[in-house]
């Protein structure tokens, strides 16, 4: 009994993380409708700029974010003005085959960079701390620590939308982009503002992805599909939904890989395609009004 | 007083018909391609064929249908598997297995679109990457089929094929050249059927579309059914070239999405010459800078972006608009013979 608390635990921890990989998808695909499918390769790429920061000043990965947040950022800002506005449009073509081109260049540019070679990034001691809850059920301090960002981050892109200036042009745009634009907003600078905070979501998930576990140039496909699994299930347009729907798909690895090694992402992929085929507005849909 | 004997549609342009009797002599030339062809010419120009073949299945799907699918690599995986389960475990001839996995891809392919067809647009495209990778995972699964490190063909199998392994590849070249004439065939005729006026009225404006009576949804379901069928085959075909298969080079991204858009779109989305034009040029650039290793893929995707950005209609888009050419008779033009109008009028869409 204890083997599936402490099973179901370490899922809905992960779940935290794939959240985080859902939340900068779903946000940039609420304001400008595009779906980025660098967006795993963006966080790779992001553990890779942790490497770098980490090992150039010597410095603790999660003090890393102080550097690699507003790096991502910039990036992301300079991506969207540079690149991806221009593919915006009524076809969705462009937009899908540039990031897809886009996530091919990054993909390479780190293998021909940083080679094939596994790398992780060492937090040091509280990696392998944990404490126990009840008898037999243990709990890790940094998946802790990565769940509590994950909520925080939720909610901080919450309070974002609603309550300020710049979630408001957001939800304009998002709602009508011609009338936003006659409102006096730039939408251009609006579509960058929301691509930096997307990876500005994706720096922090990056840098937790890269402490978790080995990573390489080729794991950022993978990403972007717990990340898309998890807005699919959480339904499409609710931020607490993406929370959600990151910690089903986390619960469902977690068991899958419980039962047999060769599971774990299988077992993600069929809960989602269940979610798909009996509720496929997910479970937490945006109430449309 | 005007008076209109009768109206009919044409398809075949000047273009059209030179380009008709260009096809067909290629054609010849290439059949014939074993009594001048070195061994590696043949194999190349099979790889060739594959390519030309798998980029014109994701042009009529993405390019007319615009349904942008990622995950066609589950059909070439998938018709790959099915040839080597169908030769292994039912001793099936690999020709004929081929022949089966066609349709059974296509069944395959029913439910699956049941299911990512509730996806709209873009997310539409990632929920195909999805089945594939689930075709993946479940094919590394399968310990009859070598499971994730997968298997060879076996000898005997290859040896029944043909008696000297020249006449195999004879025998394997030609199959390739065939199948892929039959699938370019397949599109050809499907686009100048009224299905394909409609479907070119779906890939010019969907809504327009819809207003004017095409049952949109119905058609892209067909045409995602077909392209799997097709795909199906090809993958077979492919595997039984490699005479090897694995879960990650049967259901590679890379190998079956990322090189087929590339081709589509430098070549010319939407066109039907497109894929061909950009399977030569990518195989033009494969042989001479794939030593680069990952360089080429970087150069491959930054030319894939400055096409979409620049020149979205490809390099046949560019041709045929500043000359006005096709190769293929698949443009209608209303063509009216009178017998009292002032001047005779030719007039249409092209």
């Amino acid at each position: 009994m204890t083997l599936w608390i402490n099973v179901i635990i370490q899922g809905v921890l992960i779940g935290g993380l794939y959240a985080m990989f859902a939340a900068g998808l779903s946000l940039i695909f609420g304001v400008m409708r595009l779906v980025n499918i660098a967006h795993g390769d963006l966080i790779v790429l992001a553990a890779y700029v942790a490497l770098m920061v980490v090992q150039g000043f010597g410095i603790d990965p999660l003090t890393s974010l102080l550097l690699v947040v507003p790096i991502m950022a910039l990036i992301g800002y300079a991506l969207q003005r540079g690149l991806l506005n221009f593919t915006l449009g009524e076809d969705l073509l462009p937009p899908l085959l540039v990031t897809f081109g886009l996530s091919i260049i990054i993909q390479n540019g780190l293998l021909e960079f940083f080679t094939a070679d596994s790398r992780k990034l060492n937090a040091g001691p509280i990696e392998v701390q944990t404490f126990q809850v009840i008898h037999g059920v243990w709990i890790g301090l940094l998946p802790l620590i990565q769940f509590i960002v994950a909520i925080a981050v939720i909610w901080g892109l919450q309070v974002l939308f609603y309550k300020t200036a710049l979630g408001r042009a957001f939800r304009a745009t998002s709602d009508d982009q011609s009338v936003a634009q006659l409102m006096g907003l730039d939408t251009r600078h609006v579509f960058g503002m929301a691509m930096a905070l997307s990876l500005a979501v994706i720096a922090i998930a990056g840098v937790f992805l890269a402490v978790r576990a080995n990573f390489d140039p080729s794991i950022g496909p993978a990403r972007l599909i717990f990340g898309f699994e998890a807005v699919i299930i959480g339904g499409l347009g609710s931020m607490w939904g993406t929370l959600i729907g990151g910690i089903v798909l986390g619960v469902s690895q977690a068991i899958g890989a419980q039962l047999n090694p060769g599971w774990q992402v299988l077992a993600g992929h069929v809960v989602f395609l269940a979610i798909l085929a009996f509720r496929p507005q997910g479970l937490f849909p945006k109430v449309s009004g | 007083m005007t008076k209109v004997d009768f109206v009919k549609v044409e398809h075949a342009t000047r273009s059209s018909r030179v380009g008709v009797v260009i096809i067909s002599l290629g054609l010849v030339v290439l059949a014939a391609a074993p009594y001048w062809g070195d061994r590696e010419t043949l194999r190349l120009l099979a790889e060739l064929f594959t390519y030309v073949a798998l980029a014109s299945l994701w042009n009529l799907l993405a390019g007319y249908a615009g349904l942008v699918s990622v995950g066609q690599q589950a059909y070439v995986g998938l018709g790959g598997y099915l040839v080597f389960a169908l030769a292994m475990l039912a001793g099936l001839h690999p020709i004929v297995a081929i022949l089966i996995a066609g349709p059974v891809s296509a069944l395959v392919a029913v439910p699956v679109a049941m299911l990512i067809f509730r996806l709209r647009g873009a997310y539409f495209a990632i929920g195909t990457w999805v089945v594939a990778e689930v075709f993946r995972l479940i094919a590394s699964q399968i310990s009859v089929m070598g499971g994730g490190s997968g298997t060879s063909l076996p000898a005997e199998i290859i040896i029944a094929m043909a008696p000297s392994r020249t006449s195999r590849e004879h025998e394997i070249y030609w199959l390739a050249l065939a199948l892929t004439a039959v699938v370019l065939g397949a599109i050809v005729a499907l686009l100048r059927s009224r299905h394909g006026l409609a479907l070119t009225a779906i890939r010019d404006n969907e809504v327009a579309a819809q207003s004017n009576g095409v049952d949109v949804i119905r058609l892209k379901f067909v045409v995602y059914v077909l392209t799997a069928f097709g795909t199906g085959l090809i993958g077979g075909l492919i595997f039984l070239m490699k005479l090897r298969i694995s879960p990650d080079t049967a259901f590679s991204v890379n190998d079956w999405t990322a090189f087929v858009i590339f081709i589509t779109v430098i070549g010319g989305i939407g066109r039907i010459e497109g894929p061909i034009i950009g399977s030569v040029i990518f195989f033009v650039m494969r042989q001479t800078l794939a030593d680069l290793g990952s360089i080429y893929l970087l150069i491959m995707g930054g030319i894939a972006i400055a096409v979409m950005l620049f020149a979205p209609q490809g390099l046949w888009g560019l041709i045929a608009e500043r000359l006005g050419w096709q190769a293929l008779p698949l443009q209608r033009r209303l063509v009216m013979h009178k017998t009292d109008w002032p001047a005779p009028l030719k007039s249409g869409p092209s």
